[in-house]
């Protein structure tokens, strides 16, 4: 290659103002990884929604709880295609499962995303629907319908007070495993990032708890919004104590993740460790829409104070379900936008801390923005499905509302 | 009476298969068909009757005696395949211009390889001076303990090399190496760093960047050979490691770098 075909190759590269080292001018995660964590956040935080409603009996929440289930079940099953569509060797992924590295905080992905779908989520959902299963696989018309209840039932029949009180039983004990495990689950992608020594952007100990909280708050608010625009759509009244009370549960998780992060950032501020110039420079020219425009003000500050206005303040019920609705949208923005500036920010800034480097995002390809839309918008449709053949209402059976 | 058949009870027999799952996912992984089709690896195959345990290389380098040159670069990308476009490197050159006051400047133009245009910014230079870098193979390796599935590893002789009909390319030890010395093969699809020329160095050569260098200013050998030319510079080289507070122990080891190396 000669020194005028090395200049133009230079020229396409990223946009690089300082010191790069040269293999990192170019991001190694692209926008799929952004997406990864947000859609596990989702499930993490529409798990522990329900779970309040199930073990801590907030009962005003009984609306929500099943729309909460299909909610995290939906999104659990998109969440590792992100990550699978950006292995250069796909094919191989299987390879995590049989000749797992237990020192690596990645291999045990696998484990953790089975241990969640298939004992947490499956199981909790499939013991809450038995009762309904079975009552529709006979009173269904189609007969087709009726078999594939019956299917879902998995040939049991026996709906006797005793044996519900037994769903009830285990339903609970598989929540109370659960709790652990969404935090499990959503601690854990926390800390892939969080014990990458060599990022100071990324490495923190506070990250798996600031990944935690946010995915709470990203969980009640898509709840919050599901619920409201299907209340819409099936013009059906919205229960306003359980709108209030996922409110005031948004109000209460965005002032905690709001804190962490903060605290995070006046620690990195007083240790003020050879990372902070670039740390800075990286804040306030390439992160500064996305950190401080979309992630702190419009994402966390104003649903902060919008909420606070209409939850606590004297505004008629119209109004207050039109500014939930706009928090709701904007955290779900600010959440986005935080996953964005620890994936795409933690690569924006040279291991030598001595430069920036810019991200292009494609929108054709597998790492563009379409394929991206298409993971972000696919959980929506298999919720649309899954609640037709699993009807998340309340007023469609659910076991409080006999 | 008849005699008692032998039975297996379901305990039994669950608990048979069951100590015999590990010999299954062993087979399963056997005859994936990575591992059917996967040819032996010539590029870290050592030669028959290498000892991996009889050695422990390390590299060293004095930046006093580097020229900026790149013909290490560029030699390395010769023997190893590295892709000639911008920016893949196993190893590469920077540049430091120090002005009298100040941080120092830092590029690497093409890695080097086409030398280093001359400097027209600014500032007044004071000196300037060139580092070598590589992957430092250390032997608290980041980039080992991230891998998912093991396919990147500190051999016996220590060296950290990647097995690359295993690795997934999921990139993760390209985010923990500390020193960028990874990048992701744009061919294989999977991640690529230096060997220390292991093809090389297990025939009892020099890796291809030292073999060139003009000025001597790589040393390579065996870290516990006192005969050996890089035991004597780690010891009398008054050398120092590359972000040493990580504790990676890297087993290149750097002569006359100033603070703002890293």
């Amino acid at each position: 290659m000669d020194l005028h075909a090395v200049t133009q190759a230079a020229a396409e590269m990223p946009h690089v103002t300082g010191y790069m080292y040269p293999n990192e001018a170019e991001l190694h995660w692209s926008i799929l990884i952004v997406i990864y964590p947000y859609l596990t956040g989702l499930v993490a935080g529409a798990f522990i929604l329900a779970s309040l409603e199930r073990v801590f009996n907030v009962r005003v929440l009984q609306p929500v709880y099943r729309l909460s289930l299909l909610t995290a079940l939906s999104f659990l099953l998109i969440a590792p295609l992100p990550l699978l569509a950006h292995l250069g060797k796909p094919e191989r992924s299987y390879e995590m499962f049989l000749t797992p590295h237990s020192e690596s905080a990645m291999a045990m992905f696998g484990f953790v995303y089975a241990w969640y779908l298939m004992v947490v989520l499956l199981l909790e959902i499939w013991f809450d629907y038995r009762r309904n299963f079975i009552e529709w696989s006979k009173t269904k018309k189609a007969a087709l319908t009726r078999l594939m209840y019956k299917v879902l039932s998995l040939g049991t029949t026996d709906v006797s007070e005793k044996a519900l009180k037994f769903d009830d039983k285990v339903g609970r004990i598989i929540t109370i495993i659960g709790i652990p495990s969404a935090f499990l689950l959503h601690g854990y992608v926390g800390f892939i990032f969080g014990s990458v020594k060599a990022n100071p952007w990324w490495s923190s100990v506070l990250m798996p708890i600031v990944f935690l909280f946010s995915a709470i708050v990203s969980g009640i608010a898509m709840v919050l919004l599901i619920y409201m625009v299907t209340s819409m759509f099936r013009v059906k009244e919205i229960s306003m104590p359980c709108l209030n009370r996922l409110a005031e549960l948004l109000f209460y998780a965005l002032i905690v993740d709001f804190s962490l992060e903060l605290l995070d950032f006046i620690q990195r501020l007083y240790e003020s460790e050879e990372s902070i110039h670039i740390l800075s420079d990286m804040i306030s020219s390439r992160l500064f829409i996305s950190l401080i425009v979309t992630q702190i003000m419009l994402g966390t500050l104003l649903p902060i104070f919008s909420i606070a206005m209409a939850r606590f303040g004297r505004f008629p019920d119209e109004m207050k379900r039109v500014t939930y609705l706009f928090a709701a949208l904007l955290v779900q923005l600010g959440i986005f936008s935080t996953r964005w500036n620890v994936v795409i920010g933690g690569q924006l800034f040279s291991k030598s801390l001595r430069g920036l480097t810019t991200y292009k995002l494609d929108v054709f390809g597998l790492e563009g923005i379409l394929v991206s839309g298409v993971l972000l918008i696919t959980p929506f449709i298999i919720l649309a499905v899954l609640s037709r053949i699993l009807p998340p209402w309340m007023e469609s059976g659910h076991r409080a509302s006999t | 009476m008849s005699p008692k058949q032998p039975s297996m009870e379901r305990r039994d027999f669950l608990d048979s298969m069951a100590r015999r799952l590990p010999v299954w996912m062993f087979f399963l992984s056997a005859f994936s068909p990575e591992n059917l089709l996967a040819q032996s690896d010539s590029a870290t195959e050592p030669p028959p009757g290498y000892d991996p345990t009889k050695h422990n290389y390390a590299m060293g380098v004095d930046i006093h005696k580097c020229i900026g040159c790149g013909r290490c670069a560029d030699a390395c990308k010769n023997e190893n395949h590295v892709p000639r476009e911008p920016f893949f490197y196993r190893t590469w050159v920077e540049r430091y211009i120090c002005p009298p006051e100040g941080d120092a400047i830092v590029d690497s133009p093409n890695g080097g390889i086409d030398g280093f245009p001359e400097y027209k910014g600014d500032k007044e230079v004071l000196r300037t001076y060139f580092v070598p870098k590589l992957c430092n193979h250390c032997e608290n390796a980041p980039c080992v303990q991230v891998c998912p599935v093991g396919a990147t590893f500190v051999s016996r002789d220590g060296v950290v090399l990647v097995d690359e009909s295993y690795c997934v390319g999921c990139r993760y030890c390209i985010q923990a190496c500390p020193y960028g010395a990874r990048y992701l093969h744009p061919e294989t699809k999977t991640a690529d760093k230096c060997t220390f020329c292991y093809h090389r160095i297990t025939k009892g050569l020099l890796p291809a960047c030292v073999e060139v260098c003009p000025t001597q200013t790589r040393v390579f050998g065996e870290a516990g050979h006192r005969s050996s030319p890089i035991w004597r510079f780690m010891r009398f080289g008054n050398v120092t490691v590359l972000k040493a507070y990580l504790n990676t122990k890297p087993k290149v080891y750097y002569s006359g770098a100033d603070m703002e190396v890293r």
